[in-house]
């Protein structure tokens, strides 16, 4: 089912998965009940104590007890010696439609996904073709002119099964073709057959493993849907005709239909269990994969825990901002609970105040925790991230013990946000438009043609040269840039308080970067908000903000005026950041006289 | 939009042309001497002869085959060769019994599949175990030992149901969704199990996106981005998988009709596949194929209007 090729080495994997199945629980008892139906299946000889198909008039529908351990059914045979020759039959047969399948589609597959051409284009097609239709209706139309063969039923049911080994082996071989291991395999003069034994066999195999025994469940199932339409071949002995034996009988003998019912149930539950248990343990032994930002434990880490909270902080200026203060963050922690149920911590100690009016800077390189510190002001950490200690008050109210359902009348209206990567911050499946007026809708209770004007009107304000145009547009239509201008008019369209824009301009055109700072610049005079900047880049402050606060390891280590900080700082951390930027801008000096200082900055990367 | 539209119409009967033509060579050509077995190993040859030219047996297969499509077209599909009854009117009687019995259950299964897939994609933690569980139980074990199941608990035991029979929605529709709710309970659970694995995996995907903090960002409740867009954005694999399913219980009510006594598509095929009647099993690949050409423009016409980029490219 998964088409993820798996990249493992193959031969080490095989042998350990096995000894892990072993040990896993349901792999465990999956494995024990399929060996067991196996082998009772194979000794029937010997087990059984009748001749599976020796009818007797006398003992029809006989009842479970001494002579027939689980009775006799409608023509007097002994229903447990049938069940253990059934076994023989229906395994034998899910088994023909399984190799047939496999050959075909594991073949297929290979030669379309390593040699592509015209193979491909046919084969894909016919993949198609045999998927249209249900398999069961194909087998009945089959089953008019082929007869009334098992043997032949199954020989054409594995090939409409074909498709799930070729889909997978093709996305598989597809995947590693271009690898560069078989680039090199191809280079240093292997021939294609070495190549795809060597080295594609090995990634597919795991995957085959898995679908094999899925493909097998689903086998033995529509062999028995077959053989209980009463289709099959009357003289051999199958689970699914014992079946319409006992569904025949079920007001006579109601127990008849029990066995082979438990019987097919419990191997078809137990092969898909195991190719369950197989693809848990292969996803295991591929490591854990984690999402999401983490700090990690670095070598700066230790020295700043050395060095406690004492962050540098700088004196206030006379010409400061003293406007009312908005927001204050005190002591914040935040953490991510872990699968073994510790907690990472991310941000430590951090302490931060906005005014009104005032642009505030939060720098650090990736994973300081200046993103973390952003997104718990909003309350909209990921999943498994939350607040472990501080408070954040915003006029008073402490939002981290805020009810989901307060903070959400404080998120739009009051904090507002802009993210960073424009594209995927939009809706693909929703218009722009209509994207900009569902949040004014539900913040501001204005109607639908009120919301359509002011959003016409600020796509107009944010630069957009052709707002009707672009209302109507889908964000695949529009460019990053531009995207990044809706996001903004949307972030500013409920007129917020404060506004968190996390590094608004990387993700952009140098040639824009520079317009989206200008434009933010504008409506945060013009609207009054203090503003939260997160970026890495002391260019982008320098033209923006008032204030700064650098983090490093999710402390702050320095904060202050920002003439403050590029005049005196002090944090060596704080230092190596100044550094970078002024050794990457010195070399351009000629240039400087060129442009206005707030350009420059906007293009410095 | 309409080219969108078109282009998937003439690739559907293209596919519909390609299955039937397909399916009428193997049949016609693959099943040996058909006027012998029709009338039976005792008879003479001069009989299997007459027999073979009645029935136009006898001309090459690519004249046959030209008959018999522009027939079709123009809605004859022939008549049986074992009771003279029209094909069309025979397959065209009990369609209606599958589809509803069919349609019935993925309406269902849709719309349970979605509130078990947010539950176990919001929820996580020991609810989504719960659910993954159930669903790989649901999806193991085969259609209709749960319908036998069914039968013997809630019709036999209970006496909640009637175990056999079927009463048409126009007669009553009390009387009909007794007949066939057991039915469809039957066909839906394997529905729903994979449904709700593919909903649940792509939610899990779509929360992570970026747009879902920025949605919430602007002030909009949880609730309301994940059923309106998350949701939406995670529903294209989910259709996906649907319309699979749908083809799959085309097939699966075959059996289910068989075991509850419903006079659908399933019984008709098991019938004509029984004898050999050969022109209405084709008649009920022509029926299964037209369904599955109409369901997967159905939900390609769905996909378009779920991702504008579908539609607008």
């Amino acid at each position: 089912m998964t088409g993820a090729p798996l990249p493992l080495p193959a031969s080490a994997a095989k042998v350990s998965l096995f000894r892990k199945l072993l040990i896993h629980p349901t792999g465990a008892v999956s494995l024990l009940v399929l060996f067991l139906v196996a082998l009772a299946s194979i000794l029937a000889p010997v087990l059984a104590p009748y001749d599976p198909n020796a009818s007797s008039l006398k003992d029809v529908l006989a009842k479970a007890g001494s002579e027939f351990l689980l009775g006799a059914d409608s023509a007097g045979r002994d229903v447990f010696s049938r069940l253990l020759f059934a076994g023989q039959f229906s395994l034998a047969g899910a088994l023909v439609a399984l190799t047939v399948a496999l050959v075909i589609g594991v073949t297929a597959g290979l030669i379309a996904g390593y040699h592509g051409g015209w193979f491909d284009t046919v084969s894909s097609w016919l993949t198609g073709l045999l998927m249209a239709l249900p398999g069961m209706v194909v087998l009945l139309a089959a089953r008019a002119v082929v007869g009334q063969s098992m043997w032949l039923s199954m020989v054409i049911f594995g090939v409409l099964l074909s498709p799930a080994f070729f889909r997978l082996v093709y996305a598989s071989v597809t995947a590693v073709r271009n690898e560069l291991y078989v680039d090199a395999a191809r280079v240093s003069g292997l021939g294609d057959v070495r190549i795809i034994g060597r080295h594609i066999l090995t990634v597919v195999r795991a995957p085959v493993i898995i679908q094999s025994a899925m493909v097998l469940g689903i086998a033995i199932a529509i062999q028995a849907g077959l053989e209980f339409l009463g289709l099959g071949d009357r003289t051999i002995p199958t689970w699914g005709s014992m079946l319409n034996d006992g569904f025949i009988n079920i007001f006579k003998a109601p127990t008849l239909v029990l066995w082979p019912a438990l019987v097919i149930g419990l191997v078809c539950v137990a092969l898909t269990l195991l190719a369950n248990a197989m693809r848990d343990e292969l996803e295991r032994s591929r490591g854990p994969v984690k999402k999401g930002r983490k700090a990690a434990p670095t070598g700066a880490e230790n020295a700043s825990e050395k060095r406690g909270n004492a962050a540098v902080v700088h004196a206030e200026e006379p010409s400061s901002n003293h406007g009312e203060l908005l927001l204050e963050v005190t002591d914040l922690g935040v953490g991510y609970d872990q699968p073994d149920g510790s907690t990472t911590d991310v941000v430590h100690h951090v302490n931060l105040t906005v005014r009104r009016g005032e642009v505030h800077g939060l720098v650090g390189e990736s994973g300081s925790g200046k993103t973390q510190t952003a997104f718990s002001i909003l309350r909209l950490l990921p999943q498994d991230g939350r607040i472990t200690g501080g408070s954040i008050l915003f006029e008073g109210r402490d939002l981290a013990h805020l009810s989901e359902k307060e903070m959400t009348k404080v998120r739009g209206k009051r904090i507002a946000y802009i993210p960073q990567e424009p594209m995927s911050n939009l809706d693909a499946a929703f218009t722009i438009g209509s994207q900009l007026m569902e949040p004014m809708r539900v913040c501001l209770g204005i109607s639908k043609t009120e919301a359509r004007k002011r959003a016409l009107a600020l796509l107009a304000k944010v630069g957009i040269p052709h707002p009707e145009r672009t209302f109507n547009s889908y964000p695949h239509q529009i460019s990053g840039g531009m995207a990044q201008r809706v996001l903004i008019a949307g972030a500013v369209s409920c007129e917020p308080d404060l506004l968190i824009a996390d590094e608004p301009t990387t993700a952009l055109d140098v040639t824009v970067q520079a317009e989206v700072l200008n434009l933010l610049r504008e409506l945060q005079e013009e609207l009054k908000m203090g503003v939260i900047l997160v970026t890495h880049n002391f260019g982008v402050v320098a033209d923006l903000c008032d204030r700064v606060t650098v983090m490093q390891s999710g402390r702050v280590v320095e904060t202050g005026p920002v003439r403050a900080i590029f005049n005196d700082a002090k944090h060596p951390y704080t230092r190596k950041l100044l550094e970078a930027i002024l050794e990457d801008t010195a070399p351009r000096g000629p240039l400087v006289t060129a442009g206005t200082p707030r350009e420059l900055n906007g293009v410095t990367p | 939009m309409y080219r969108f539209v078109l282009r998937r119409l003439l690739s559907g009967v293209l596919l519909l042309f390609v299955i039937t033509t397909v399916a009428y060579v193997l049949l016609y050509a693959g099943g040996g001497d058909i006027a012998r077995r029709i009338v039976g190993p005792t008879a003479t040859d001069a009989q299997v002869a007459m027999k073979s030219s009645q029935l136009g047996l006898d001309r090459p297969l690519l004249i046959q085959y030209w008959e018999w499509l522009t027939k079709a077209l123009t809605g004859d599909l022939g008549r049986s060769w074992f009771n003279g009854q029209l094909v069309s009117t025979g397959v065209s009687s009990r369609l209606s019994v599958t589809i509803s019995l069919v349609l019935g259950a993925v309406i269902i299964a849709a719309l349970i599949s979605v509130v078990i897939g947010v539950w176990a994609a919001v929820r996580r933690g020991w609810v989504d175990r719960l659910v993954q569980f159930v669903g790989v139980m649901g999806f193991a074990i085969p259609g209709f030992l749960i319908a036998l199941g069914l039968v013997s608990l809630f019709a036999l035991n209970l006496k909640w149901f009637k175990a056999t029979g079927y009463v048409p929605m126009t007669t009553s529709f009390g009387g009909w969704a007794a007949t066939v709710t057991l039915p469809i309970i039957a066909l839906s659970i394997g529905c729903i199990a994979a449904v709700v694995q593919q909903i649940r995996g792509s939610l899990i995907d779509a929360l992570r996106q970026d747009y879902v903090r920025t949605l919430r960002a602007r002030g909009l409740s949880f609730n309301r981005v994940v059923y309106k867009h998350v949701l939406r954005n995670a529903g294209g694999p989910a259709l996906a998988v649907l319309a699979v399913q749908f083809i799959g219980l085309l097939g699966g009510a075959v059996i289910i009709e068989q075991i509850f006594a419903l006079p659908g598509l399933g019984q008709i095929t098991v019938a004509a596949t029984g004898q050999g009647d050969i022109p209405v099993v084709m008649g009920v690949v022509v029926a299964t194929a037209a369904i599955v050409v109409i369901v997967n423009l159905i939900i390609d016409l769905a996909q378009g209007w779920l991702n504008p980029k579908v539609r607008l490219s």
